[in-house]
């Protein structure tokens, strides 16, 4: 059970958005499976969006805020464990 | 005439601030609305009564309808004035104000529904024999759809938000791999920032002038046109730097673009202040862009030239006055430049830089306007526009205008935030842009 995870956090100060448009289903949810460059969130900060991508290919572990939920520079959002 | 004694403003930031001090000058009372985020701002401290609408979330305050109207009916408010962005083109709150018995300052409810359709917008220009951009005539209904007209009129694409304006939910497309991957982000760009995830799309043209008109009707067929902006200085079709004159428009292409403006705003009736954008290429031919229904960021460097106050006439053409001006009346007057400040790190990309502002000194002196809401200490939010304050100069000629808007820009002292000022002095000190040898690419290649 010693698996390597990664977290991917906020690169600012901005809300957050599991999904890339309302009304869209999330990106990701725990349990699925991501491959590296694979869009996993996105953060809104001044109108402008950012699209958040997995370095790595892995499994959702954990995501840490909700849907809409303002979140600051650096904040952990999503868990990742690594393929093994 | 219908008096216009109060205001409520449904905006935030600089233009609220903008439109109060038309109101005050004008013996109005204003009422400022305001999310929970903008409690210390500006625009409520200086407004006259205030209301907090909600929560952050454009969506859920700025943009919430039913609710500003309600504020606007207790408050005993006779007009909304919607400023830009928001919903200052959205034809449901023009009509909301309209039928809730409330002035809507700017135009009518049907005219911003034609000039934010696209569709109806272009059918109307080609009939009246205005040179346009080919490019989808509707709405895209689907990627597939947009795929077809793209090869059609031929790549680059640009695909530009229905509800849209200030380059928000724009993205280019090179082929059909891009094109496929920009209308998903750029839908959702303009539905955040609009309520409304239509995009348009069309032929793009490489290398053009940003040049736009602005004008004024009123409510009994007078129109005037207050000659052009250069906004060609844009990053990521954002504008950055705007001014009038453009150093590229002689007296017969201001002429020419200021009739078809006119031409063009009279056909859709429109009435109140508003803006014709085109594109001209580099043998001055220009293509009609867009009506934006509102009074706009750069309405400024227009002021400063015309000595004509936009806000105040906006106010007086909704209470049914005549225009008091002629155009024969127009003069121009020396030469204006504006810088956009906003809170984004040019060393990072432009990245939005939300924080507190410490250690705040503000430039002024001769010739130098500053349109902003921040002060020492104020938190600038996540939520909203990156746009911090509009640094404005005015001088006799174009050579003194970049001269006081260096000296402007040195003066500017801020910390805690990541500012455009360092730059803007860049583009200030660039020859090219001394020159006024400059295109919507400009800053691509700085």
């Amino acid at each position: 059970m010693s698996s390597e995870t990664y977290k991917i956090t906020s690169p600012l100060m901005g809300t957050f958005y599991k999904a890339s448009a309302p009304g869209e289903k999330p990106l990701v949810e725990v349990g699925q499976k991501v491959k590296a460059s694979d869009v996993v969130c996105v953060i809104e900060s001044m109108k402008i969006f950012t699209e958040l991508r997995a370095d790595q290919t892995g499994t959702v572990l954990k995501i840490f805020v909700d849907n809409e939920e303002p979140v600051m520079k650096n904040q952990e959002l999503i868990e990742i464990e690594l393929d093994s | 005439m219908n008096s216009i004694h109060k205001i409520l403003i449904a905006n935030r930031g600089e233009i609220a601030l903008r439109v109060i001090r038309a109101c005050k000058e004008m013996g109005i009372t204003s009422v400022a609305v305001y999310s929970d985020a903008d409690k210390d701002s500006l625009h409520v401290k200086y407004a006259d009564e205030s209301a907090n609408i909600g929560p952050p979330l454009s969506r859920k305050s700025y943009l919430n309808i039913d609710h500003i109207i309600k504020v606007a009916k207790d408050k005993n408010a006779d007009a909304i004035h919607p400023g830009y962005g928001f919903l200052s083109e959205n034809e449901f709150f023009a009509k909301a104000c309209t039928e809730n018995g409330l002035i809507f300052i700017g135009p009518t409810s049907e005219c911003i529904s034609m000039a934010g359709n696209k569709s109806a917008a272009r059918k109307i220009i080609i009939a009246l024999g205005v040179p346009i951009i080919p490019g989808s005539n509707d709405i895209i209904s689907s990627p597939g759809e947009a795929i077809n007209i793209a090869q059609d009129v031929g790549y680059p694409v640009i695909l530009k938000a229905s509800g849209g304006g200030g380059g928000r939910g724009m993205r280019i497309a090179h082929n059909k791999k891009e094109l496929t991957e920009a209308i998903s982000i750029a839908s959702g760009e303009a539905r955040a920032a609009f309520g409304n995830p239509d995009l348009y799309l069309e032929k793009y043209i490489e290398k053009p002038r940003h040049i736009e008109i602005q004008i004024l009707g009123d409510n009994f067929d007078n129109y005037i046109h207050l000659g052009e902006r250069e906004c060609s200085i844009q990053m990521r079709y954002q504008k950055l730097i705007e001014e009038s004159p453009s150093p590229f428009v002689d007296e017969a292409l201001r002429n020419k673009l200021g009739e078809t403006a006119i031409l063009i705003a009279r056909s859709i009736g429109y009435t109140n202040a508003g803006t014709m954008e085109f594109l001209v290429d580099s043998n001055k031919n220009f293509y009609f862009m867009e009506v934006n229904a509102r009074v706009q960021v750069e309405h400024p460097v227009t002021e400063m030239v015309s000595g004509i106050d936009i806000i105040q006439q906006q106010i007086q053409i909704a209470s049914g006055s005549k225009l008091e001006f002629k155009q024969s009346d127009i003069q121009l007057r020396g030469w204006s430049m504006e810088c956009r400040i906003n809170a984004a790190d040019p060393a990072d990309n432009f990245m939005p830089s939300p924080g507190k502002i410490e250690n705040l000194i503000l430039p002024g002196g001769p010739g130098v306007r500053l349109d902003t809401h921040i002060y020492n200490n104020y938190e600038i939010s996540p939520f909203y526009d990156s746009l911090i304050g509009k640094l404005v100069v005015w001088a006799k000629d174009r050579p003194m205008a970049i001269k006081r808007m260096q000296r402007a820009l040195s003066e500017f002292q801020i910390e805690g935030i990541k500012v455009t000022t360092g730059f803007h002095e860049r583009v200030f000190k660039d020859t090219d842009f001394i020159k006024g040898n400059i295109n919507t690419h400009f800053l691509e290649n700085l």
